[in-house]
Order: C-alpha cells, then sequence, then structure tokens
C-alpha cells in the first residue's frame, strides 16, 4: 500500500509512549465505542505509485482526445504557452495556502494584486477581487452586491449561457431573490421587453447581460446600460476575456459590475474545471465585492508590502452579516491568468482575440457556403454563432467525431452553436465545411 | 445642551426641535482600536432604539453601534467615510448620524454616571 | 521587488503564435476597443524570472513545516500532478457527448465512491469548488427538502459559537436565520443549549466533529437525536476529516449531508488559496436534490450524467473542479483501505505528542486528548510577558515555520491553532517544539524583540490598518 507517513513503527510506538498512549487505540478511546467504525473501510487495498498512475493512465486514455474543437459554450480551447505551466507549477505556489501570513507570503500576495490590475486594465473597472470559483458563481455573487432594502429583484436576460442562468437560479433559490427572465428577439436581448419589466418594478435591483452572449452575438451594451440605470438598477456585464482585448471595456459601456470566466486564459478545458471567476466593480462598489482583495501597503521600515485587505468584508469577521461565505479565491488559476497575460502582453491578447474572430468568422462563411444557415443573428458575433443543421446534428456530430473533430453544440436536433479559435487551422475548418457538404 | 451616554458606549447630544446627534465615545474607540471603515444608514432611514444603525470595521473586527432613540436620520457625517481615523482622534467631534423626529428615548446615563459605569467594567 | 508592470519596455514580447492563414475581419467602431490595456510587455526570460522571485517569497507545505490548524497542510504527492496532466483528462470538453468521457465519468464514479464509504454517505455531487461553496451546497440539501415537503416554517440553522465563519455566512446564504449555541466549558455542545435551541423552526444542524478546538464531541448521538427528533437535519462541516477517516463516519454519527475539502483531506495542493473541491455528500433521501449532473451506472456497465429529479439546480457550470477530483482519486488510490486509516491515527499521533511536549510552557485550552489538531490559550503568557499570540507567530516566521492558525476559534482567547498532519516527520515535531520552547523563554527575557518579529523575512510586520483605510487595491502608471 502506499503512505506518505515517515515516521517508522518505532518511531511511532515511541511517540505514543511518550504522548503517554499504549496503543493507537487507547488514544482514541475519547470515542465513544458505540460510533467507533470496528470494521476495515470497504475500499480496495493501496497501491504502489507506479499501480495508481497506471489506473489513471488507463482512465484517461477511456477518453477521446479530439485533434479539433469546434465547441466553447463556456470552456474554450486556446493555446496555451509553455511558461504558464512552467509557472505555476512551482512548488511554492502549488502548495501554499491563503496568504495569511503576509511575511512569508509576499509572493502570492504580489501576485495576486498584479492579477487584480491585469483584470482592471481589461475591463476598464477600478477594482477586481483575487477571483471567484468560476464565471457562473461570480455571475451569481453579483445580484446580492445590487440588492438592498428598496432593490430586491434580479433580472436577467434570455440570452444568458443557460448553465450560468441555472446557477444563478440556485443562488436566489437560496437567498429568497426575485430571479426574473428578460425576453430575447433574434440571439439579442429584447430591449422593448427590458424596459418594460424594468419600468413595472420599482424593485428591480440589477440586470444581467453577456457580451459576446451564450450565441456569441454582441449586445447593444450601452442602450441597455441606458435602460438600466434609467430604471434605477445596476448593470452586470458577463465578458469573455480574450474577446475583452478587442470590445469596448465594461467601464466604457456602463456596467457596474463585469463578471466572467477567466479560463480561456491559459487553462485547459479540462472537463470543466478547475477554471476561475472574474469579478470587478467600481470603487463605489468595492467594499459590497465578496472574497479576497490583496492591497498595497507599506512595512514598518517603509517597504513596499502586499496584505489581504478589507477583510471586515468577510465571512470569518463578519460572519451571517459578510457580503458572501467565500474563503479562498481560485488562486493559482488567477496566477495562471497572469502569467498568460504578462505573456501574451497587450498585442498577443489582441492577436489572439482576432484570430479567433477571424477563424470564427471564416466557419460561419465556409458552412454558409457549403449549405447551413446561419440562425439568432441580429448583429455582429465574436467567435460563437449559430446555425441550422438540416441534416440532423447527431449525424453531422458523429460524422466529425470519425475524423477526429469535435463539431459545435447541437442546441437542439437541428440546431448547432459553433466556436473557432487560434488554435482551429484553415485545413480543419475547410474539413467540416467538406463533412456539411457530404451529408446535405 | 446636554450630553448623555449609553451602556453600549455611543455618546448622544441633544440639539433643537427634538433632535439629536449621535457618536462613540473615547472609550469605546479606545477598545476597538484603529478603525478603518464606518457603514453608515442613510439621510430618510428610521431608526429604532436597541437595535444597530451602524457598524465599524476595524482591521480585524467589526462591530455594531445601537442607537439609544427612535426615529428618522436627518444627516450623515460623510467626512467619516473617507477618513474613519477622525473617530480615534476626536471620538466628540466625530458624530455619526443627526436623528429627528423622535418617538423614543432610551434611559441614558450622565457623563458621571457614565464614568462610573466604565470604571467598573474596567475592573 | 519590482512589479511586473515595472520591468519590460515597450515592443518585448513573446513568439506564441503563427501568422493568421484566414483574412482578418473587422469589429464594427460600436463595438471596438480603442485603447489596448496595460499590460507588461516582456521577454519569457524576464517573466520566468520574476515569477521565480516571487516564488522565492512565498512559503509553501514544500518549503518548510506549516501546522496551520483546520487547514490540513499536508504534503501533496507528485504523482497527483503527474496524474492531472495527463492529456486524457486535459483536453477534454465539459460539453463532449458522455459516450467519449467514459474514463471521467469513472474518476468522479470511482471518487463518489471512495468518499462515500470513508464518510458514511450514499451518494456525491463533486460540483462544489471548495469548503464554503460546499456549506453552501449542503445547506440547500436541507432547504430544498423541507420546501419539498411543504415545511416552510424551518427557517434557522443552529450553528456553536465555536463554528468557523464560513457555516454562519453559509446559512445567511440560504435565507437562513442563525442561531449561535454557547459551547459548554470542555469545548462541546451544550446539550441542554442545544435543546433549548430546537424547535419547528429548526432547519438543521452545522457541526464539526471533531469540532474546531480539536476534540471529539462524545455526545455526538445525542446531538444528532435531539435535532432530528424537533425535525431538523445534520450537516457535517467535513473540514476536519482528516482526524476519524476509517475510525469513525459522519453517516454513521446520524449527519445527514457533509462536505469533504478534497485540498484538506485528500491532499490536493492548496495553490495559494484554490482550486480546491468540496464534494458534498448525503444520505439517500437527499441524493434527489443534488446539483448538477450525475453519474448513474447503466446496466452494460456504462456511466451516463443525470440530472437529480428533484435538483436544486447547480452551484457550478460545469462538473466541479475535476483536475482536483483526479488528483484526489489517484491519492485515494495509493492509500487504499490500509493507508487511509493509518493517516488519521498518524495524524491524531502527531497532534497529540505536539501537545503533551508543549503542555510544560503553554496552557493548553482543553487539557485533554486531541484529534487531529489542538488549541494553545496564550493569555497567561500575555499576563505574564505582554508577548501575545500574534507576536509568537510572527517570531515563528524567523525560524521558517509558517505560524499555527492565530485568534481562532472565537471562543478561546489568544488561541493558537495547531495542526502538523501527519506527514511530518518526528523530528520537524521535535523542531517546532524546541522554537516554541525558545520563544517562550525570549518572551520572558525579551518582549520586545518578539514585538518587533519577525526580523528576518524581506518585509517587516506590513501596516494593515493604513491598507484598509486608503486602499490601493491595482498598480496605476503615472
Amino acid at each position: 500500500m502506499g503512505s506518505f507517513v515517515p515516521n517508522t513503527k518505532e518511531e511511532r510506538e515511541q511517540m505514543l509512549r511518550e504522548a503517554g498512549y499504549e496503543s493507537f487505540d487507547d488514544m482514541f478511546s475519547v470515542i465513544p465505542e458505540e460510533v467507533r467504525l470496528r470494521k476495515p473501510l470497504d475500499l480496495p487495498s493501496g497501491l504502489s505509485e507506479m499501480e495508481a498512475l497506471k489506473v489513471m493512465e488507463d482512465l484517461a486514455a477511456c477518453n477521446k482526445v479530439y485533434r479539433e474543437i469546434f465547441r466553447g459554450a463556456g470552456s474554450y480551447d486556446h493555446y496555451i504557452p509553455a511558461i504558464v505551466k512552467s509557472v505555476t507549477s512551482k512548488e511554492e505556489f502549488l502548495t501554499a495556502y491563503t496568504p495569511y501570513q503576509a511575511e512569508i507570503s509576499q509572493g502570492i500576495l504580489q501576485s495576486i494584486f498584479e492579477f487584480q490590475t491585469m483584470v482592471c486594465e481589461l475591463t476598464g473597472m477600478d477594482v477586481s477581487n483575487a477571483s471567484h470559483y468560476d464565471g457562473a458563481t461570480a455571475a451569481a455573487e453579483s445580484i446580492p452586491m445590487c440588492i438592498d432594502r428598496k432593490h430586491k429583484a434580479a433580472y436577467v436576460s434570455a440570452t444568458t449561457d443557460p448553465k450560468v442562468l441555472e446557477v444563478m437560479g440556485t443562488y436566489c433559490f437560496g437567498s429568497n431573490t426575485r430571479l426574473v427572465t428578460v425576453g430575447e428577439a433574434d440571439g439579442l436581448t429584447d430591449l422593448e421587453d427590458l424596459k418594460k419589466v424594468l419600468a413595472e418594478d420599482p424593485e428591480a435591483a440589477c440586470f444581467y447581460v453577456e457580451s459576446p452572449n451564450y450565441y456569441g452575438n454582441l449586445e447593444d451594451v450601452e442602450a441597455i446600460a441606458e435602460i438600466v440605470h434609467g430604471a434605477g438598477a445596476k448593470l452586470v456585464l458577463g465578458i469573455d476575456p480574450i474577446a475583452q482585448a478587442v470590445i469596448k471595456t465594461p467601464r466604457e459601456l456602463g456596467a457596474d459590475i463585469a463578471v466572467g470566466d477567466g479560463q480561456p486564459l491559459g487553462m485547459p478545458i479540462a472537463f470543466g474545471g478547475p477554471y476561475v471567476g472574474i469579478m470587478a466593480t467600481t470603487t463605489d462598489m468595492m467594499r459590497k465585492l465578496p472574497g479576497r482583495i490583496v492591497g498595497e501597503t507599506k512595512d514598518h521600515d517603509g517597504r513596499r508590502a502586499y496584505v489581504l485587505t478589507l477583510q471586515a468584508r468577510e465571512q470569518h469577521i463578519r460572519r451571517e452579516k459578510a457580503s458572501s461565505n467565500i474563503c479562498s479565491n481560485q488562486d493559482l488559476c488567477a496566477l495562471t491568468a497572469s502569467v498568460y497575460m504578462a505573456s501574451m502582453g497587450p498585442d498577443g491578447m489582441k492577436e489572439v482575440a482576432e484570430q479567433s474572430m477571424a477563424k470564427a468568422h471564416f466557419l460561419r462563411d465556409e458552412l454558409v457556403k457549403a449549405g447551413l444557415t446561419q440562425k439568432n443573428c441580429a448583429g455582429e458575433f465574436f467567435n460563437e454563432f449559430v446555425t441550422d443543421c438540416p441534416m440532423g446534428a447527431e449525424a453531422l456530430m458523429a460524422a466529425l467525431d470519425e475524423k477526429g473533430i469535435l463539431g459545435g453544440l447541437p442546441l437542439d436536433a437541428e440546431t448547432v452553436l459553433w466556436c473557432a479559435t487560434e488554435v482551429n487551422s484553415r485545413s480543419a475548418i475547410l474539413e467540416v465545411a467538406d463533412t456539411v457538404r457530404s451529408l446535405m | 445642551m446636554a450630553l448623555f451616554f449609553t451602556k453600549t458606549h455611543e455618546w448622544l447630544l441633544e440639539g433643537d426641535d427634538n433632535t439629536v446627534t449621535i457618536g462613540i465615545t473615547n472609550f469605546a474607540q479606545e477598545e476597538l482600536g484603529q478603525l478603518v471603515f464606518v457603514n453608515l444608514p442613510e439621510a430618510g432611514d428610521e431608526i429604532t432604539a436597541g437595535d444597530a444603525f451602524a457598524d465599524v470595521e476595524s482591521v480585524k473586527a467589526v462591530s455594531d453601534i445601537m442607537s439609544p432613540v427612535s426615529g428618522t436620520v436627518l444627516e450623515i457625517n460623510e467626512e467619516l467615510l473617507d477618513a474613519p481615523e477622525l473617530i480615534n482622534d476626536a471620538p466628540y467631534d466625530a458624530w455619526f448620524v443627526k436623528v429627528g423626529e423622535i418617538t423614543y428615548h432610551e434611559d441614558m446615563l450622565s457623563e458621571d454616571e457614565y464614568n462610573t459605569f466604565v470604571e467598573e467594567e474596567k475592573a | 521587488m519590482e512589479l511586473i508592470f515595472e520591468i519590460g519596455s515597450k515592443g518585448r514580447h513573446l513568439s506564441l503564435l503563427p501568422e493568421c492563414d484566414v483574412p482578418k475581419v473587422e469589429l464594427g467602431e460600436k463595438y471596438r476597443r480603442t485603447d489596448a490595456p496595460h499590460l507588461p510587455e516582456l521577454s519569457e526570460n524576464e517573466i520566468s524570472r520574476h515569477y521565480t522571485k516571487l516564488a522565492g517569497r512565498t512559503h509553501g507545505v514544500n518549503d518548510g513545516f506549516y501546522p496551520l490548524g483546520s487547514c490540513t497542510m499536508k504534503y501533496n504527492p507528485k504523482v497527483n500532478e503527474e496524474a492531472a496532466a495527463l492529456k486524457g483528462f486535459n483536453r477534454i470538453h465539459p460539453l463532449q457527448d458522455p459516450s467519449t468521457v467514459k474514463g471521467a465519468l469513472k474518476v468522479m464514479k470511482m471518487a463518489e465512491d471512495a468518499l462515500c464509504e470513508i464518510t458514511g454517505m450514499d451518494a456525491f455531487t463533486m460540483q462544489p469548488s471548495a469548503g464554503a461553496h460546499g456549506e453552501f451546497t449542503g445547506l440547500l440539501l436541507i432547504k430544498a427538502y423541507h420546501t419539498d415537503r411543504g415545511d416552510m416554517a424551518r427557517t434557522k440553522i443552529i450553528v456553536p459559537d465555536s463554528a468557523h465563519g464560513t457555516n454562519p455566512a453559509s446559512a445567511a446564504m440560504c435565507g437562513y436565520q442563525v442561531v449561535s449555541i454557547p459551547s459548554g466549558p470542555d469545548g462541546c455542545v451544550d446539550l441542554d443549549a442545544l435543546r433549548a435551541a430546537v424547535g419547528p423552526d429548526t432547519a438543521g444542524l452545522m457541526l464539526t466533529n471533531p469540532n474546531t478546538v480539536g476534540l471529539f464531541d462524545k455526545n455526538i448521538l445525542d446531538i444528532t437525536k435531539i435535532v432530528h427528533e424537533a425535525g431538523g437535519l445534520c450537516y457535517y462541516d467535513g473540514a476536519n476529516l482528516n482526524a476519524v477517516m476509517g475510525i469513525v463516519r459522519p453517516g454513521d454519527m446520524g449527519f445527514d449531508c457533509i462536505h469533504s475539502n478534497l485540498h484538506k483531506t485528500f491532499s490536493t495542493p492548496h495553490g495559494g488559496g484554490g482550486p480546491g473541491a468540496g464534494p458534498v455528500g448525503c444520505k439517500k433521501f437527499l441524493a434527489r436534490y443534488l446539483p448538477g449532473l450525475c453519474i448513474e451506472e447503466k446496466a452494460d456497465g456504462e456511466f451516463d450524467l443525470v440530472k437529480a429529479p428533484g435538483s436544486m439546480g447547480s452551484v457550478k457550470a460545469f462538473n466541479g473542479n475535476f483536475l482536483v477530483v483526479v488528483r484526489a482519486l489517484t491519492y485515494i488510490l495509493m492509500m487504499g483501505k490500509e493507508g487511509i486509516p493509518e493517516a488519521s491515527s498518524n495524524a491524531v499521533l502527531n497532534a497529540n505528542y505536539m501537545r503533551v511536549k508543549l503542555s510544560d510552557d503553554f496552557k493548553m485550552a482543553y487539557d485533554t486528548t486531541c484529534m487531529h489538531e489542538f488549541v494553545m490559550d496564550l493569555s497567561p503568557l500575555v499576563k505574564e510577558t505582554g508577548v501575545n499570540a500574534l507576536d509568537v507567530a510572527k517570531g515563528m516566521l524567523d525560524y521558517g515555520i509558517h505560524p499555527p492558525t492565530m485568534y481562532f476559534p472565537l471562543i478561546v482567547h489568544e488561541a493558537l491553532m495547531v495542526e502538523p498532519t501527519e506527514t511530518e516527520p518526528k523530528e520537524v515535531l521535535d523542531q517546532c517544539i524546541d522554537v516554541l520552547h525558545e520563544i517562550c523563554d525570549i518572551a520572558h527575557t525579551d518582549p520586545d524583540y518578539l514585538h518587533g518579529a519577525p526580523h528576518d523575512t524581506v518585509i517587516g510586520r506590513p501596516d494593515e490598518v493604513e491598507a484598509a483605510r486608503h486602499p490601493v487595491v491595482r498598480y496605476t502608471w503615472e
């Protein structure tokens, strides 16, 4: 069996004696007999490292790894620079915990401060937290930031990623918050509906919309902001951090809070996690932001120092009155995002965004040439778009699967949500179009 | 104008027209340590005697400030929002709120009574 | 040292992407960003050195002893990382057809089965990302259960005053009122106080056992019975599970649901604060409310992803922190039925060894056999020398030891909570014991030295008051 207990049997016995116990059983005599587990755990016997790794390798081999992926919907296959993996596997970052002791955690604290700054730069907002679990939980936890005695209802666009919507719904079930979906028209938020429902509800606290939205379309966020603010509510904008390199910042567009999933910034798709939530807001709302925040200060010798700050917002001090129960952040993922952004730089970030957009538009053009029709497309899109699929989504996906290609996400039997990024090759895009053609 | 005190360490200054000004005592600010933020109500809010109407934060703690009166907040001391250190520096100048339309007063202590009470607390 | 924004120069870059082989498109002016974000412009060498420098200013488990109470900072085996780096786990899309991710589903199922056996539960969801996230999910199970039965009067969650701050905060997020009950003088739940607190408005109880002072609450069966008889459910905060694996199971103590911290108990790295994972387990009658997609074994032995019939929804977008589950499963496979109880037994032994050896100079908050951690009460030292728990903790930094958890639980004044874990050799424990004795001596001879500690770290004590009064939370360019 495997073990990571260093002390030998003799050492353990010596320690037991020195601590005043005859045996392990004697030590555990403080546990009442009636609850003691008096049989071995029904688990297999432990393995050596070599055997355990073999089991995991065999399990990994049962998963199909596609050579090209045209599926996004919240998880995006981007290129991950080698330096990102190298930095984030450093044992100091990997094996530390939340930087409670600032004097021996300056490395982590500074890296979070740098992450917060990069998020602010990307979003144009004033303040970012040290990260949240993922984009969906960040969206859900933006709602209580907007709720007060007079504003109790949350509104959300129907163009939202359904998984994000589901998480928001679950959090609202918890907090007994009314969550209302605003209609869509042709792949975009229905502004008339938004105007109407907000005008009828003086308790509206906030409106959540994504741009690019679930269908990949860019929303008219400026118009939305005007409506939302006109109704005395806050605007929460869901973003894609890569798209943010080329589209107007949430701040410019009038958002009060920007949230999103940071996975595209250097994290593998990895069957859904770990990813990282981005959460940024204005100075006015800073003290309502949940999660860790790192601040700059000085030590007694005047040296620059970083600390966890504004802690009185948090659960360990405010307990049931805290703005959230979140305790940790997703620090290693935030670090991943920072190293990714540092290695891309401003030009590289723009290039990833432009190439993703270019590949997606090329894919759209080729699919249309092959006979598919783009759907839900009132405006411009970033790197995802929707088409019909007259040959049946299942048949098309099966044909692509045979070629080692993961096609777009079937939204129903005859509708597909496609995605492309900089990693998709021109030849693979043409292959997808040919496959469509062969099934027409 | 008369200054009164509470056993929860607020001071209260009676003004004209059934109004009062509320802050926290020197003993309170010493106990709380260096304050870093204060959460104040908004003008127009109703506050209730015996309930918290504000809280103050130090680096590692947060403490409720209780109201000795029921009434309506007329004005808040916005200066404290940017400079909570004023509470530490001059607690009797650093008022939190002015309250009017007072409908209920709790029993309060005079300065001598409060000083005796604090001595007992320390002991 | 410099921030990453203060090094490099305009125009430096890495060579990461090929030229675009399709025509570029331009966004309409309405959407287009005009000013580029300020991001670093660096060569790869500079990036590598910057983060190596930051790593040098960070203390991890690999750098030295890390007895941070209630955080279980055990060694993180390297084989876990190797498993998590496998392409077959890394490069699979969460929305692939289940038939193409059989291995991933099996990983989740194997982890679920093992956690069920270790905790005495019947089902688990891997969706929650962290302990606090797990608490929230577990309380939503309780809420969904009462709601489903139309029992809307249950609006209160009982939490002992010794609980982690996340407990009351999680309860509040679930719309519950928190009823805090005092601990008895023995640090355990006061049964009379509990009996007085329960009633038809009790939704449930949140508890850790061993509790937050490191003691096993021997009345646990009475406690869960009192809550059940009042119609409430019992939630087990799995933060302290490392003490009892294979010794006693939450399911056998009367708990209905639980979260487990994979990053504590099951050796996955803490990552400087995450990602961890906080899978939530429950008894059969609550499984119908679990979030996300559950893994169902079909008749042919294949797995499928299905929504529980009364599911609360989802607490995260996809299947949880999958790569963390991969690491934890690798650990569980190596430990097996012998290694898992061995880990707990030695975690408890290491704690008691340290407790006994420190009892001469330090007052123990509860002078009795502890489980995997113990709490020292430094108030006598403060009285004698003026040196407090913070000073002692800061003094330890100069010896390369991460200090214990300070000032928690709140019911002990001047608390230092020590959790050595089972992966520390005896001589590391002995060295830490010596260090604490030495610090105690210094407290008596030169208290000012400790008031000024640490002396040998890259910075001294930071000015936290200024940081909170006038927050600087991002770098700004001139």
